[in-house]
């Protein structure tokens, strides 16, 4: 399991109940699951991923973050998962909104375009940056509103979102981020983790 | 066709209140089973049969000597896999295949016909329900079916919120659709168009509205496959001849086809309890019983659903199925969802869909193994 779910799975308690949207082929939920006892389900939009979360006996429910969302009451979830996958949504603040709507905690991570090989790839290379977290070219990627760890920071400041606890991760280290590092965090993270909630 | 010694049947001695007001009571159902029960009698699967199945889900039909409607999904190592489960199907009362219906006798010995009582989803579920009592099996461990079958999984588990542990309402709908509405009375005025229908005492005359019933299940059969499927199977090929032949005769391969669907079925299905259970998935509306909340429906189960719906069926389509899923996740309950790509229309359920077959299978023995 990667680091980054690692992390994530760090700042949920046991025994808590969790969505995890766009949750992939579920490792995740099932490492919380089999792990921490947790009551979790996912949000998939993929059928083949559908297919194999359910090959793995995880609840998934095949739908789309924009859309169905919100057919899930209000804080009926203690904390809910978004993986690397705001930057790819039409309106990244709607599915925000809906995220800490539905949690009453959200974990939101993203892929940080402030981080230093992305910046040198441009500079140096003036072509759109391809990294580890970044993989596709700019014709074929699904990330439409690529943001830094500096902007997404501000972003929920300016929302009135209360951040817990906001972690910047590179390979296998992660730190606090916090007001006085943001800079140096922005420069050496390629992603940021963030606990939040309104 | 009721007393073939090949069918099973349970007489149910207590009284039955059905929704229009009757009582019926020392009525048949007549059943199969596939598999065995273990046991714990933990691994009993009730199947709902759709508006022309019956009991006779898998392996060969011994009134009609076909494959079972369900042979696909249901025998031994398939996605019901009857090594493991002890699978239970009944015919739904208004049924032809042996349980209580039209073409029974009432107390004087007269056949029923159209005086046979309107009946529901909820009154052939109510009355199925005696067969966990007949296997003396507590809880199953799961419930499940297509289209109407599905139907009666949502009435069921509405009714009796802690008689399984899963859930599995495969493309159906909680609420009959204006359009499904409209389909199910195109056939029945077909069948009571027919001159030899009689007002439906058919029997007593001798005649059989087959010409009826059989364009009840052509118009009905063009609503379980795609456009897509269709033109796919049929195109515009023409039926063994080189042209047109400029007459009403079956020109079109997919004319030929219909009328085949329809002159098989006459054989097998009555002509009354097409009209009855038609009748009775036109009278579903689970949200209505509710009072317009579905999600009242299952606020009671802690049951684990898993729903699933395809990509081509426009009969049942997706957004009726979903509507489900959004009823239970309103309520929290433990709630997967699927849509299966597949271009066979609402037949797909009963037809050869791995993805299907292999999310039903998974779902199932995964689910057990967590018992």
């Amino acid at each position: 399991m990667k680091n980054e779910f690692q992390v994530i799975a760090d700042l949920i308690e046991r025994d808590k109940k969790v969505l995890d949207v766009g949750c992939a082929d579920g490792t995740l939920i099932k490492f919380l699951k089999d792990n921490k006892n947790i009551n979790i389900r996912g949000l998939e939009i993929s059928k083949e991923k559908v297919q194999e979360c359910i090959a793995k006996g995880l609840t998934v429910i095949e739908g789309n973050a924009e859309k169905d969302l919100k057919q899930f009451p209000d804080k009926s979830f203690d904390y809910v998962v978004l993986s690397q996958t705001l930057q790819a949504f039409l309106s990244p603040e709607l599915v925000l909104d809906e995220l800490l709507r539905v949690g009453k905690k959200a974990i939101v991570t993203i892929p940080n375009f402030g981080y230093w090989k992305v910046r040198f790839h441009l500079l140096f290379k003036g072509t759109m940056p391809i990294t580890k977290t970044l993989p596709d070219e700019w014709y074929n990627t699904p990330n439409l509103h690529m943001c830094t760890i500096k902007d997404f920071f501000h972003f929920v400041k300016s929302k009135d979102i209360t951040i817990f606890k906001s972690l910047a991760l590179n390979n296998l280290n992660s730190s606090i981020i916090n007001e006085s590092n943001l800079g140096v965090k922005n420069l050496f993270a390629d992603l940021g983790i963030f606990l939040i909630e309104k | 066709m009721n007393t073939e010694k090949n069918i099973k049947t349970l007489i149910v001695k207590k009284p039955l209140k059905l929704d229009c007001g009757k009582t019926i009571k020392d009525f048949p159902i007549a059943y199969e089973t596939y598999g065995s029960l273990n046991s714990k009698k933990d691994n009993a699967i009730l199947v709902f049969h759709a508006l022309t199945g019956d009991q006779f889900v898998t392996g060969i039909n011994p009134v009609t000597n076909k494959e079972g409607w369900w042979s696909y999904a249901v025998g031994p190592d398939k996605a019901i896999d009857t090594n493991k489960y002890f699978v239970i199907c009944s015919n739904v009362i208004g049924g032809c295949m042996g349980s209580y219906g039209p073409s029974h006798k009432d107390p004087d010995q007269k056949i029923y016909g159209t005086n046979f009582p309107v009946i529901t989803i909820n009154d052939m579920v109510n009355a199925q329900y005696n067969l966990l009592d007949h296997f003396n099996i507590d809880k199953l461990f799961s419930i499940t079916g297509g289209s109407m079958g599905g139907m009666q999984v949502l009435q069921f588990i509405s009714n009796f919120p802690d008689k399984t542990k899963t859930v599995i309402p495969i493309a159906t709908t909680s609420s009959h659709s204006a359009q499904n509405i409209a389909f199910n009375e195109l056939g029945r005025q077909a069948i009571t168009a027919d001159s030899n229908w009689k007002d439906g005492n058919y029997t007593l005359n001798e005649t059989n509205p087959g010409k009826g019933l059989a364009v009840a299940r052509m118009a009905a059969h063009i609503t379980y496959l795609s456009k897509k499927g269709l033109q796919e199977k049929f195109g515009r090929k023409l039926q063994e001849r080189e042209d047109l032949k400029f007459g009403f005769d079956a020109d079109f391969q997919i004319e030929s086809y219909l009328r085949y669907q329809g002159s098989v079925f006459v054989d097998r299905f009555d002509a009354n309890s097409y009209l009855y259970i038609t009748r009775a998935m036109d009278y579903f509306d689970l949200t209505k019983q509710f009072k317009g909340n579905l999600s009242e429906a299952f606020i009671n189960t802690k049951a684990k659903f898993f729903i699933i719906s395809f990509t081509s069926d426009w009969l049942y389509p997706t957004q009726e199925n979903k509507d489900i899923v959004i009823a239970l996740n309103s309520i929290g309950a433990d709630v997967g969802f699927v849509e299966i790509e597949s271009d066979k229309g609402h037949d797909s359920f009963l037809l050869d869909v791995p993805d299907f077959l292999s999310a039903l299978k998974n779902f199932l023995d995964k689910s057990y193994e967590e018992n």
